[in-house]
């Protein structure tokens, strides 16, 4: 079955990433954005900058980490349109480390992103490099989503605090939340106070809880579908094929853009994409709703695929994926669904970040199920 | 009489108008465009002027859209010395500046680079206080070096540019008068990284805009025209020759925006789709009460990742030189061209290259040259050749479009020969006269603006005041620029919520425009 956690197989133990690994998995990171979780660029060269400097990014296999080690991940919270012009530090996650660390009398073995979607996918990256320590090669979400508490290791029962938050001027709030989602609240109004946005480090675990919690293999996902866009760009054959066959996922349409309609809600950017058919799927019509993320697909007023499956729109002749803010009319593209973590697929999976969390009152059914009834 | 004189360089031509005051064309040439740009624009001038015979000294106006700054990004020839200085510490310093950058672009251009202490938040608040005293210690290390051009950014400047300012003030005390500064915010906008790209590029420009006024100006006077010069930019409008020296980087794409605000002119649609055949290529662009519409995404120049405004175009390799020919059974059209070796090459000029101009007067869209000298042509050829242009042109319009109703579309560019009267998606299809020079006329005609770009907070100042006063800033913006107060209107306006912040933040951004001040 081609679902993420059967790709753990093939992933190597341990390797460091060069220069073209990391503009891979950037732009892998947008497939797995599903059309959210901001642009990978800054933490792409950041990354790169690490490496100049003569740092070493080193990937590390989940089953290697011992079972008592400390691991924390990392990862930036707050407005994307400031991290795009506040950038970083570079030391801020390295403070909220150290203070961690310190509160908890143990030192950090690694680091790994909680969402392998979008620019949280490249920060513990430049921040494994800093720090000298290896980056897990796996995260908390195995995509994108908007809040803190969306996280597989939410589902396990890790606790998200006692988490530490920096900005650059070496200010570290060290926070204890009574729960998960008072902890995306505080956590939310600490960042308003940093100036928009905050470096973090958030759920705390050993290295038995990570493998328990963690979808492994995603960052290494992330950069095979960066590969796959690249080298068919190269070779010139279908960029999507490449996709498909390295996520496992499904060409949910073909289409084009014929009607795009937004809405600015309690801070999230909602709306809705039209497409009709081009091709194969002439005379059809394919309806993406989004929230930030694409969270649904409805082809000729049945739902195909529903959060938390992955829902993506790539570029019809780059396969490039496209983020919700820039669908527009006249825009071609293709749509794809790639089955999430089967972690999100449990009750208390679906319960956190299924249909009826953002709002649809319908079942959660897999991908691949909705997939077998035809096209 | 008080004329114009509008002249344009095109990828292929560069090509001339004169207009009266009540915008006639009097007079317009073409003339090869030469690499090194300002040949081929002295070849212009002196045709239009010779070919006229208008007495020169009545031309009070010139208008100048030159791709000088371009061509010097793109290859990488008379940059400026320059340093760049990056207000921000201590945030920022994870990414320093010139990162992502070309390799040659960067060992020209990062010679000098320092990161200093400042910068805003969102909300106007200080990062940090500017470090003064370390400017000033750069300043006088800069001395030394034959600095020519300074690139100064801090961040957040679009909301609070009082460091950028500050820091200037220092260079200019310490440093000749000579050299340029570029400060970020008056050329980009939110996003550090690709406004301190387009403010590097620009302080790298400065020396070529320079010399190609000054060649300019000079040319005018020799030919006894003594005008007053203004250089157009890329959104429509005009720069004084001093602006345009110290923000060269706004004349990028200025030419593809002179055909649209021409083609608007000519046809005096405001809200149209422009298709502009040139020698070699096509540029679509969409109007949006008479001026072009700005893209919405990064815009790599030269391989810079940079933020600063352009027009929204789609580019087609189809111009009225470019070469068809027969691969297996598929007909190709472009994107090789013969550009201006068009009027040697095209079979009904007596050559022996088959070009699109050759095929849409086979099809008798157009009367043109020899015609006998295509008839031999095999008609299934020439449909499929027909079918090809016209389907290259209708997805370009179609991916330009913001909705399926049918638009006006205005054909313009001496290529738009090649296009039908029909085409799909558009509600009419308009062929102004003069469309061969649309170009130049939209130089001759270009008005003066003025921009306000910034983040408000309307917790403090509510919407209205927040609004009101970037209006007035507008304004004031245009009218210090030359504009005429009776004149000036605001053109647009975009209020842009910021998601996840508090305090209501929102970006505005208002552009007024109005005609030169007589």
């Amino acid at each position: 079955m081609p679902y993420l956690i059967t790709f753990n197989e093939e992933v190597v133990e341990i390797k460091t990433l060069d220069e073209q690994a990391i503009e891979d998995l950037a732009l892998g990171a947008t497939v797995l954005g599903t059309g959210g979780g901001g642009d990978p660029y800054i933490g792409k060269l950041m990354a790169l900058s690490a490496l100049k400097e003569g740092h070493e990014i080193t990937l590390l296999n989940p089953r290697e980490i011992p079972d008592d080690a400390l691991v924390i991940p990392s990862a930036g919270m707050g407005a994307p349109t400031v991290i795009v012009e506040k950038i970083p530090r570079g030391t801020e996650v390295m403070n909220a480390f150290k203070v961690l660390s310190d509160y908890l009398g143990r030192e950090v073995y690694a680091t790994l992103p909680i969402e392998a979607g979008g620019l949280n996918s490249t920060i513990p990256l430049a921040v494994g490099a800093r720090a000298g320590i290896p980056v897990v090669d796996a995260d908390g979400m195995g995509r994108a989503f908007p809040e803190l508490q969306m996280t597989t290791f939410h589902l396990y029962g890790v606790p998200a605090t006692p988490m530490a938050l920096a900005d650059e001027r070496d200010n570290v709030v060290l926070l204890r939340a009574a729960d998960n989602y008072w902890a995306e609240w505080l956590a939310r109004t600490i960042t308003i106070k940093f100036g928009g946005t905050a470096w973090i480090a958030l759920y705390a675990m050993t290295g038995k809880q990570l493998k328990e919690a963690a979808i492994p293999g995603t960052l290494t996902l992330a950069q095979k579908l960066g590969e796959a866009i690249r080298e068919s760009k190269e070779s010139k054959e279908d960029p999507i094929d490449a996709i498909l066959e390295v996520s496992g996922g499904f060409r949910i349409f073909k289409g084009k853009i014929i009607d795009v309609s937004r809405r600015t809600t309690g801070g999230f950017a909602r709306g809705e994409a039209v497409f009709e058919g081009l091709d194969e799927y002439k005379g059809h019509t394919l309806k993406i709703q989004f929230q930030n993320e694409n969270l649904v697909a409805i082809l000729d007023g049945r739902i195909v695929a529903s959060v938390p499956d992955l829902i993506t729109v790539l570029d019809l002749t780059t396969g490039k994926p496209i983020t919700t803010e820039s669908l527009r009319y006249g825009y071609r593209g293709v749509v794809i669904g790639i089955p999430c973590s089967e972690k999100w697929r449990t009750a208390k999976g679906l319960e956190v970040a299924g249909p009826r969390y953002f709002g649809y009152d319908i079942d959660y059914i897999p991908i691949e199920k909705r997939m077998e009834g035809g096209k | 009489m008080t004329l114009r004189l509008g002249i344009d360089v095109g990828g292929t031509n560069t090509d001339a108008v004169i207009l009266d005051e009540n915008n006639s064309v009097l007079a317009k040439a073409k003339s090869p465009t030469t690499p090194d740009v300002m040949t081929g624009i002295l070849n212009s001038l002196e045709k239009v002027l010779s070919e006229s015979g208008i007495d020169p000294s009545e031309i009070k106006y010139a208008m100048l859209g030159t791709t000088h700054a371009t061509n010097a990004i793109v290859e990488r020839k008379n940059l400026a010395e320059i340093a760049i200085i990056r207000i921000g510490k201590p945030a920022t310093l994870a990414i320093a500046p010139l990162t992502g950058w070309p390799e040659d672009l960067r060992e020209n251009l990062g010679k000098h680079v320092y990161i200093v202490q400042g910068g805003h938040e969102y909300d106007g608040r200080e990062i940090a206080p500017l470090d003064e005293s370390e400017l000033k210690r750069i300043a006088n290390e800069l001395k030394s070096k034959n600095i020519e051009a300074i690139a100064i950014s801090s961040v957040f400047s679009p909301v609070n540019s009082e460091h950028e300012e500050k820091a200037a003030e220092i260079f200019q005390e310490a440093l000749e008068d000579s050299v340029a500064i570029t400060l970020s915010h008056e050329i980009g906008s939110i996003g550090l990284l690709e406004r301190e790209n387009a403010a590097i590029l620009n302080a790298a420009v400065t020396k070529v805009m320079k010399n190609a006024v000054r060649g300019f100006e000079d040319a005018l006077e020799e030919k006894g025209v003594h005008a007053k010069l203004y250089i157009t930019q890329n959104d429509g409008t005009l720069m004084s020759a001093d602006y345009a020296v110290k923000y060269p980087v706004l004349t990028i794409a200025s030419g593809p925006t002179n055909s649209l605000r021409g083609a608007a002119f000519l046809s005096n649609e405001k809200n149209a789709i422009v298709v502009d055949v040139g020698g070699t290529t096509s540029d679509i662009g969409i109007l949006v009460n008479g001026f072009p519409r700005e893209s919405a995404v990064a815009v790599e120049i030269g391989g810079v990742r940079t933020n600063f405004r352009m027009p929204d175009l789609i580019s087609i390799g189809l111009g009225g030189g470019s070469i068809v020919s027969v691969e297996r059974d598929e007909v190709r059209v472009g994107p090789e061209s013969v550009g201006y070796r068009i009027v040697e090459e095209a079979l009904i000029f007596g050559g022996n290259t088959l070009t699109a101009t050759d095929i849409a007067v086979a099809a008798g869209r157009y009367k043109l040259g020899d015609v006998s000298r295509v008839q031999h042509l095999d008609k299934s050829l020439i449909t499929k050749a027909i079918a090809r242009i016209d389907a290259m042109v209708e997805d370009a319009i179609d991916r330009i479009k913001t909705s399926p109703e049918p638009t006006p579309v205005i054909l313009v560019g001496g290529g738009s020969i090649l296009l039908s009267n029909k085409i799909k998606g558009a509600s009419k299809v308009i062929r102004p006269q003069n469309f061969d020079v649309a170009n130049a006329i939209g130089a001759a005609i270009a008005q003066v603006s003025g921009e306000v770009d910034r983040v408000y907070s309307l917790e403090q100042l509510g919407r209205e005041r927040a609004i009101e006063d970037a209006k007035k800033k507008a304004i004031e913006e245009a009218i210090k620029a030359g504009a005429d107060p009776n004149t000036v209107e605001i053109v647009n306006f975009e209020e842009i919520p910021l998601a996840y912040l508090p305090g209501n933040a929102t970006r505005i951004r208002v552009k007024a425009a109005g005609y030169l001040k007589a």
